[in-house]
Order: structure tokens, then sequence, then C-alpha cells
């Protein structure tokens, strides 16, 4: 078969999601056994969430769906319809870090930075639920993010610092 | 293989039975790992996360209803309803992360049909039944007659569970559920114990006792049921319900855990999950 022939074949089941990201209204086409993590990333252009193990045990996909935290490797794309998403490309308010980049930064809460979107993500949704965490909040909150180079403890103590500022905001 | 997102039970309906070969989904953490690992794609894939029906969980009549796709998130941070089975609320609350939380259903857990699966014990001791749509109908079943084997359940190939329905517990009852893991999180049960007492003072006047992850499905224990009833949990009563525990054990040898080791943390976590239970019975949750 030609590749040309192949692509139209492609093309032809392709499915048309509409959805929110980031607040911007997005459509992309995508089969219907694609994940939602690889359309964001080969459809949408977005690459921030990543893909650690394809099978929700590392968070490095990790995305809001309607504000709840969700590991998008789980997700089949078409999932997505009408749904509001967040990715770690919309936690910057314009040129001003969300305060939990800022204190992962100073913290240097990040080594190779493959978990850190999804930490990010999953601090923020911890965070937007229970503002004041306590330490053993936060390990458990983020069990579901792993990080093989920095090691937890930075991790933790920049959550602990972005709840002190953001309280104080 | 094409995804379909029906709103109604109906249209759920319809599609499994005009298309052979499809299979309905709530949250995929079970189905999707499944696919990547060489599982058949199936014909069409049925998200049941639009239908309401299966996303809700209410209270009335004496029961409740707990829509079968609903993520277990929603349950556990039900406080009205953790309240009164704080043992269901455990048991859900320990599937994964807050990432799978989001995701992971009832009806997922139970038939997927690991004979680990964390909510499904305490559910069997509380009685629980599944209302099953099929095409010509809905039958009413006891969670315990859902799954018959390791990934196998008793439903046919067009059939889903639409909720799961559990009657009030009687007053002065408590239910607990442990479980054991290598690691203090994200990991699979080697065992799980799910009790449920009621009490009248001191004394034990009605019991269910059900382990996880040591047979092929989840099992009762009747002999443990039969020494708890009527005793007042002294010790003598507790050797025996850790005595009968360990006796129900059929489990596998794995990585995980032996079969001496399954069978032996069994009993002690039977024993555990009783005095839990019986406090909560006494003393609120
Ligand atoms: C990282 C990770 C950690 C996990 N940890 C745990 C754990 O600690 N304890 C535990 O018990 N499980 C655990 N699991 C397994 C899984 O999350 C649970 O079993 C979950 O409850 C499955 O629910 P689901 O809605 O995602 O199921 P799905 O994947 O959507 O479905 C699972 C199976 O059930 C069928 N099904 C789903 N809904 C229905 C229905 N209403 N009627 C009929 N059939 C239906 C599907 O066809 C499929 O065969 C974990 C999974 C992951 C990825
Ligand atoms: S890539 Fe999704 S959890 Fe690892
Ligand atoms: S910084 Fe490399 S995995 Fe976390």
């Amino acid at each position: 078969m030609s590749l040309g022939k192949e692509m139209s074949l492609k093309k032809m089941s392709r499915t048309h999601v509409n959805c929110t990201i980031n607040g911007d209204e997005v459509d992309f086409l995508t089969t219907d056994a694609t994940s939602l993590l690889d359309a964001l990333r080969d459809e949408v252009g977005l690459t921030g969430a990543k893909e650690g193990c394809g099978t929700g045990d590392c968070g490095a996909c990790s995305v809001l769906v309607d504000g709840r935290i969700q590991c998008s490797c789980l997700i089949f794309a078409p999932e997505a319809e009408g749904r509001h998403i967040t990715t770690v490309e919309g936690m910057a308010d314009g040129e001003h870090l969300h305060p939990l980049q800022q204190t992962f930064l100073e913290g240097a809460a990040l080594q190779c930075g493959i978990c850190t979107p999804g930490f990010l993500l999953a601090a923020k949704a911890l965070l937007d639920e229970n503002p004041a965490p306590t330490e053993t909040e936060i390990r458990y909150g983020l069990a579901g993010n792993l990080c093989r180079c920095t090691g937890y403890d930075k991790i933790i103590r920049a959550v602990q610092e972005a709840a002190v500022q953001l309280k104080g905001a | 293989m094409k995804y379909a997102a029906p709103t109604t039970v109906d249209e759920a309906r319809s599609l499994l039975a005009d298309n052979p070969g499809s299979r309905v989904f709530a949250g995929a953490t079970d189905l999707i790992p499944q696919m990547r690992s060489g599982r058949p794609e199936p014909a069409v894939l049925v998200d049941l996360k639009r239908i309401d029906q299966l996303m809700a969980v209410s209270h009335g009549e004496g029961k409740w209803t707990i829509g079968a796709a609903t993520p277990t998130a929603d349950l556990t941070r039900n406080g009205a309803f953790s309240g009164m089975f704080p043992g269901i609320s455990e048991g859900a609350g320990l599937i994964g992360s807050d990432q799978i939380q989001n995701r992971s259903s009832l009806g997922g857990n139970l038939c997927n049909g690991s004979p680990a699966a964390d909510s499904v014990p305490a559910l069997i001791a509380a009685d629980a039944r599944a209302v099953i749509a099929s095409s010509d109908g809905t039958r009413t079943v006891a969670v315990a007659e859902v799954v018959t084997g390791p990934g196998q359940t008793s439903l046919a190939d067009d059939e889903f569970i639409v909720e799961f329905e559990i009657d009030d517990a009687p007053a002065n009852t408590g239910d607990a559920y442990l479980r054991m893991i290598p690691r203090t999180e994200m990991d699979i049960a080697v065992v799980g114990a799910a009790v449920r007492l009621t009490m009248d003072g001191d004394t034990v006047t009605d019991a269910s006792v059900v382990l996880g992850a040591v047979a092929p499905t989840a099992v009762r224990v009747p002999d443990a049921e039969a020494a708890l009833v009527g005793s007042r949990l002294d010790d003598d009563t507790l050797a025996a319900v850790s005595a009968a525990a360990s006796a129900a054990c059929n489990p596998i040898d794995d990585k995980r855990g032996t079969i001496e080791y399954r069978t032996q943390v069994a009993g002690v976590l039977a024993k555990r999950a009783a005095v839990i239970a019986a406090d909560r019975a006494q003393n609120g949750a």
C-alpha cells in the first residue's frame, strides 16, 4: 500500500475533538485509540506532559481535567470532548511563574525535569483543595508522582513554601 | 477500535447489543494498561462516564445508590457515606494515587475481576447489590456473585453494572478494611480483610468477614463469622477468627508474598479488622 493511501485511510478514521486547553478553545483530530497524552503532544503541540510509564504509575503525564488531577496516559483522546484541560503550559500567568514553579526553581526541586510538570500540577490540585496541607498530606497527595533524580524532600519543601506564599497572597 | 460515549443507559444497551465484541469502561485505569500489554482491542469502547445515573452518589429510602462509573474519590470524599461505611471508604480510598482515584470506579474495580481489588471485600461484607443492565431489562444480584474467578465475571457480554445499592447499616454497626502491601502506598494487596459487626453492648449480634487476595475471588469466612456472633470479642474469639481466616485461604505464591505468609497475615488482619469494626460499632467511626 502506498504511503499516500495509508495516510488517507488514517484520516478517514479520525475523530474531531473540541475542548478547552489552558483557557483556549482547541480542536484537534485523533484516532479513537490515541491517549490524551499523545494527542496533547503530537496533535496539539503541547509537550509539557511527559510519558514515563504509560500505565498510570509515574504521574509524569498528569494534567487537570475539569480541575481534577488525572494521568493523561490513561485517558482516551476523544474523552476530552467538551472538557477543560490544564497542562503545565497553562500554569504561569504570562511572564509570571506560578508560585509553585517559582519555589521549585528556587528550591532546586528538579534535576532532569521529566517529572516536574506532573509534580507541579499534582501539587496545584492538592493546594487548590487543601491550602495548608501537613507534610504527610503532601507526601500522600504526591504519591502518584515518581522522581528518579531529585529525592522527594526538596519537592515537599517547595510545595510547603508555595503553600505559605499562596496563603499570604 | 471506535469510541462511543452514550448519555443514557438505553443508548449504552443498544450499542452493546448492536456491536458484539464491544466493551464498557469507566476510568480505564485497568483497561488501558491491559491493552498496552497486548490484550486485544475491543471493536467498540463504550465510555460510561457521560451517563448521569452512573456518575451519581445518592441516599434515600433506606439505602445508598452509587453509580458504577463514579470516581472513587467522589465516594471517599462523601462524609455521610464514609461515616456510615468507613470500611468501604477505606477500601475504595486505597486504590492508587489521587490521579487514579479521580478515575477509578467501583464497577471497574469489581468487573476487572482481580482477587486483590480493594473495594470489593467491604462491599461484600455490607451485602451490597449490583444493578445490572442487559439488553432486555435489569437484574439485581449480590456483589458477591459478580466475580467468578480471576478476570471472570457472571455478566453476559452485553450486560453492564449501572449502580450499586447498599442498605443503610443497622444501628450499632461498624465496618473496617485493612490490607497488607510491601510499601506504604501504590501497591497491590497481598492480603485484604474486611469485617463488619453489629453489637448489642459488648456482644456481637451480627458479623461478616471477607478476605481479598488470598483466593481466586474475594471469599467470605463463615467460620469466623460464627465465632464472632454471640461473643464479646475476647482473646479466644479473636484466636478463632484468625484461625478461620487462615484456613479459608487458598492463595497464590508470588514475589509479593508466599502462601505461608499470605495465610498467616490473613489471620492477623481479620482479627485486627474485627477489633476496629467493633470499636466503630460501639463508638462511631
Ligand atoms: C497506578 C495504579 C494503581 C492501582 N492501585 C490499585 C489498588 O491499590 N487497589 C486496587 O484494587 N486497584 C488498583 N488499581 C487498579 C484500578 O485502578 C482499579 O481496579 C479501578 O477501580 C478500576 O476502575 P476503572 O473504572 O478504571 O476500570 P476500567 O479500566 O474502566 O474497567 C476495568 C474492567 O471492568 C469493566 N467494567 C468497568 N465498568 C464496568 C461496569 N459498570 N459494568 C461492567 N463492566 C465494567 C471493563 O470492561 C474492564 O474490563 C490501580 C491501577 C493503577 C493504574
Ligand atoms: S506516563 Fe502516565 S503515569 Fe506514567
Ligand atoms: S527530576 Fe528527573 S525524574 Fe524528577
